[in-house]
């Protein structure tokens, strides 16, 4: 079987749509077969960085490439990039505004939940310019 | 325990009607949805006090096939169609999210962790 590649813009602008093209690749790998435990890890890590696409980068782009064995998720922002990298990881961090936690979102949460849930996890990110976050959920047998 | 029972238990009103014969055995209240995607349980039930349409996005993602709104908060027409999309059952419940949670650990449900 040969790689699928699927390619989503993410709107900044409407916080109601956020979780659209996780939600799409979802149903994609569920009609391909892939096992539950593998098709959540992806949806669950790709919700949560569309979702800080939206709160703190205007949205963005995301690429997904589709394999026997894993799944490829590009998510690439021109936002304000991540002065700090390591504290961002750190459980409970959150630089969301006051009306994104009132939406249930912005706990600190956010990459922690990501890095948990992917089996590779690399954050390209510059300040001014944008962050590219790449994962990798490997499919288990 | 199924949606149904939890109908029963909370006396709930159900606003969209997914799969009410769909067993749940374990359940999350919280109104972080980060903290809900934190937290990975096979055939929960979501309780919450939030009403947007991020909160039926979460259970989408953690396959979780129904969600009840405490303290008779009721969802707008968006968040509705989008549960009726995905199949997800919702119910309103007036009772508090410390109560309504209380009264389905009473009934057997559990967190589904040791802590």
């Amino acid at each position: 079987m040969s790689n699928i590649h699927l390619h989503y813009d993410v709107s900044g602008e409407d916080f109601t749509r956020a979780g659209e093209a996780s939600g799409s690749v979802k149903k994609r790998l569920k009609a391909l077969g892939y096992n539950t435990d593998a098709i959540r890890r992806v949806a669950i890590a790709m919700y949560e960085a569309e979702i800080n696409m939206v709160i703190h980068a205007e949205g963005g782009f995301v690429d997904v490439d589709i394999f026997p064995d894993h799944v490829d998720v590009l998510l690439s922002d021109h936002g304000p990039g991540i002065p700090d990298v390591e504290k961002a990881m750190q459980e409970g961090f959150s630089t969301a505004p006051d009306n994104v936690r009132n939406l249930g979102f912005g706990a600190g949460m956010g990459l922690p939940n990501i890095k948990k849930y992917t089996d590779d996890m690399r954050i390209e990110t510059e300040i001014g310019k944008g962050t590219d976050l790449y994962l990798t959920v490997r499919v288990k047998e | 325990m199924v949606v149904k029972d939890i109908i029963d238990i909370l006396e709930g009103e159900v606003i969209c009607e997914g799969d009410l014969d769909t067993e749940i055995k374990t359940a999350c209240g919280s109104d972080m949805m980060s903290d809900v995607l934190a937290f990975v349980k096979d055939q929960s039930v979501l309780l919450t006090g939030l009403v947007n349409p991020q909160v039926v996005r979460t259970a989408e993602m953690m396959d979780m096939a129904c969600i009840v709104f405490v303290r008779g908060k009721m969802p707008d027409q968006g968040i509705i169609d989008l549960a009726e999309s995905r199949d997800i059952t919702l119910i309103k419940t007036r009772f508090r999210m410390f109560t309504a949670c209380g009264k389905l650990y009473a009934n057997g449900l559990s967190g589904g962790t040791a802590v």
